[in-house]
């Protein structure tokens, strides 16, 4: 497994950044630190029990498969079969956790978490990879732009979304201990390191890196590493931005959002997946009641996702570092 | 809480009063509430008084006994008949039947675990508890526990995908210590499942994907308890029984309606039933 503190410190730090941040030397997919954790895991824990819908290999649950044999099962192409299968584990003490592509675990089998796990508030741990239009050269139908809306509207569901290799190794840990459903949504892609060193991942505890006075990005997943180049280079430019990496999406930190929105003039949410349902809306409900203000979305503008290179993907959805730029200083401008 | 009258023994006669005092009850609750299942309920009633009342093991005073066999109602429709042996075994005050469907009561119109002791998993919407179940009898497998699972679906409810993806999870797993049940009263709401959409050869198509078959009377106390022994016998596969049922059974003008399906006794109704049962055994 990879660590953390073997990477050099890079000396393209956000200013003023509470800890020191390990960046951009070294790439990892979150499902990869996934893979690790779950090994991880297993190791310490015996109750925990791992199910998959045949995509083992590209879950990196093989990883636990192979280690833990009798604590894994292989349901097959069943998605809705796995959920119910894992909720029964649960009713019998252990911890599953229950991996597939996040468009198949939560779109497919959706009807089965909201009855069988949240309805009944059973912990079970629903950690899919594939989230987002990063998924790349397989297309809208192995890209999850609507996963983080089906869960959010869940009673009883926590919703979390890890920025880079080392927090999604926290976030693992983290939902083992806490009990209830609870769904996980990692990428294909690698991502940079973004978080720094001593920072410690809480459920319901975003990440501030800094709070802008002019605006600030709310980002989340593969997003958060691009806000923060983004908003160096409007710092530099004498835009106050700000980064926060909301990575527990519900239930929402209001208490830095609010802190946050309240500090400057302009609010832009930017995540891979629809701009109904997920971050945006999650930011736009809270605000427009507590403390209104111009909001500006970033997303997939109610459309599916399409084949690609990730990086092509992400320019041709207006997700790059030049177009949060371009929003944030259109937006100053109105 | 007291023990009401779990017996352990093949006891026919007794078996034969306490489900006439489940249908009783099951009437009883879903005429005060003025809606719900009663055709359903009353089809599977045998068999759930004999799984509650003589096959399963469990605690009723302490329902979450590692150690118990375990009940899933699949076709959580049939929540009337699971609250009746609930009660009745001692999970709770059997005056709280008097509470079903109202608001705040613990008698959701479908089961819910999170409210209600003795509700292993909520349920209501169909083609779920085979795979709920399948879960369970992995883990008790892992645990080394000799407990079982019991599964009742309706014959509408195989109808729907999942089961067929728990079908075969099961007889892939080898789960020798579920056994499931259908209630083939041959009826769901939009009329004969024969016509809605056929499900048959029923007995084959289990067998198909690797089940034991056991077909029953499902009124018939002798072959229930038969059927349930079988079926703890079976080593490496799950047992599905096949259960012939009545809908409506126990009360002559709901039997075989479909109208009954998701439709309470008036009052009237109540009364001309309880009548019947009362002159019957």
């Amino acid at each position: 497994m990879e660590k953390a503190d073997k990477k050099t410190k890079s000396t393209e730090q956000i200013a003023e950044s509470k800890g020191h941040r390990t960046q951009g030397t070294k790439k990892e997919a979150t499902r990869d630190a996934y893979g690790d954790a779950l090994l991880e895991l297993g190791k310490k824990r015996k109750d925990v029990v791992v199910l998959d819908a045949d995509l083992s290999g590209s879950t990196k649950t093989e990883k636990f498969a192979k280690a833990f044999p009798d604590r894994f099962f292989n349901i097959g192409i069943a998605e809705q079969d796995m959920i119910g299968t894992a909720a029964g584990l649960a009713l019998s003490g252990k911890l599953p956790f229950a991996s597939t592509f996040a468009v198949f675990e939560t779109g497919r089998a959706w009807e089965q978490i909201r009855q069988t796990l949240c309805y009944s508030n059973l912990n079970v741990k629903l950690v899919a990879t594939h989230g987002g239009v990063t998924v790349g050269e397989d297309g809208a139908s192995h890209q999850a732009t609507e996963d983080l809306s089906l869960m959010r509207v869940l009673p009883n569901m926590t919703v979390i979304v890890p920025s880079d290799g080392n927090e999604t190794r926290q976030v693992i840990n983290a939902i083992a201990d806490y009990y209830g459903p609870v769904y996980v949504r990692l990428g294909r892609a690698k991502v940079p390191m973004v978080m720094p060193d001593d920072y410690e991942f809480k459920i319901g505890r975003a990440y501030a890196f800094r709070i802008g006075k002019d605006a600030n990005i709310v980002a989340i997943g593969i997003m958060v590493s691009i806000a923060l180049e983004a908003a160096k280079i409007l710092t530099q430019e004498g835009i106050d931005t700000g980064v926060i990496n909301m990575s527990t999406l519900k239930p929402l930190d209001t208490e830095t959002l609010l802190k946050a929105a309240k500090a400057c003039s302009l609010i832009v949410t930017t995540e891979e997946h629809s701009i109904i349902g997920g971050l945006g809306s999650a930011v736009s409900e809270f605000l427009s009641e507590s403390h209104p203000m111009y909001i500006h979305r970033m997303g997939l503008k109610d459309a599916f996702g399409c084949s690609g290179t990730p990086e092509e993907l992400l320019k041709h959805y207006g997700l790059t570092e030049a177009d949060i730029i371009r929003t944030i200083k259109t937006a100053l401008k109105r | 809480m007291k023990h009401l009258g779990i017996c352990r023994e093949r006891d026919v006669t007794f078996l034969k009063k306490q489900a006439k005092l489940v249908r009783i009850e099951i009437l009883k609750m879903l005429a005060l509430a003025g809606s719900g299942h009663t055709g359903g309920s009353l089809s599977a009633a045998d068999i759930v008084t004999v799984l509650y009342f003589s096959k399963m093991r469990h605690r009723p005073d302490e329902p979450n006994w590692k150690e118990r066999d375990r009940f899933i109602l699949s076709k959580g429709h049939a929540a009337p008949l699971l609250y009746a042996v609930l009660a009745m075994t001692g999970y709770f005050n059997i005056s709280m039947l008097k509470t079903l469907r109202k608001l705040g009561s613990p008698l959701q119109g479908h089961p819910c675990s999170r409210v209600l002791p003795g509700v292993e998993i909520s349920t209501g919407s169909l083609g779920q508890g085979l795979s709920v179940s399948n879960g369970i009898a992995i883990g008790m497998k892992i645990d080394n526990l000799s407990s079982r699972v019991y599964c009742l679906l309706g014959d509408g409810e195989t109808q729907e995908g999942q089961v067929w993806e728990a079908a075969m999870t099961a007889a892939h797993y080898r789960l020798d210590n579920l056994c499931a049940i259908i209630d083939l009263n041959g009826l769901q709401i939009d009329g004969p499942v024969s016509k809605v959409k056929g499900i048959e050869p029923v007995a084959a198509k289990w067998s198909a994907f690797g089940w034991h078959v056991i077909e029953i009377d499902g009124h018939n106390m002798e072959e229930i308890l038969n059927g349930l022994d079988e079926a703890e016998k079976v080593k490496e596969k799950p047992t599905m029984i096949i259960a012939h049922t009545i809908k409506g059974k126990g009360v002559s003008f709901f039997e075989g309606k479909v109208e009954y399906h998701g439709m309470a006794p008036t009052h009237e109704e109540l009364e001309k039933a309880l009548k019947e049962l009362g002159k019957s055994g």
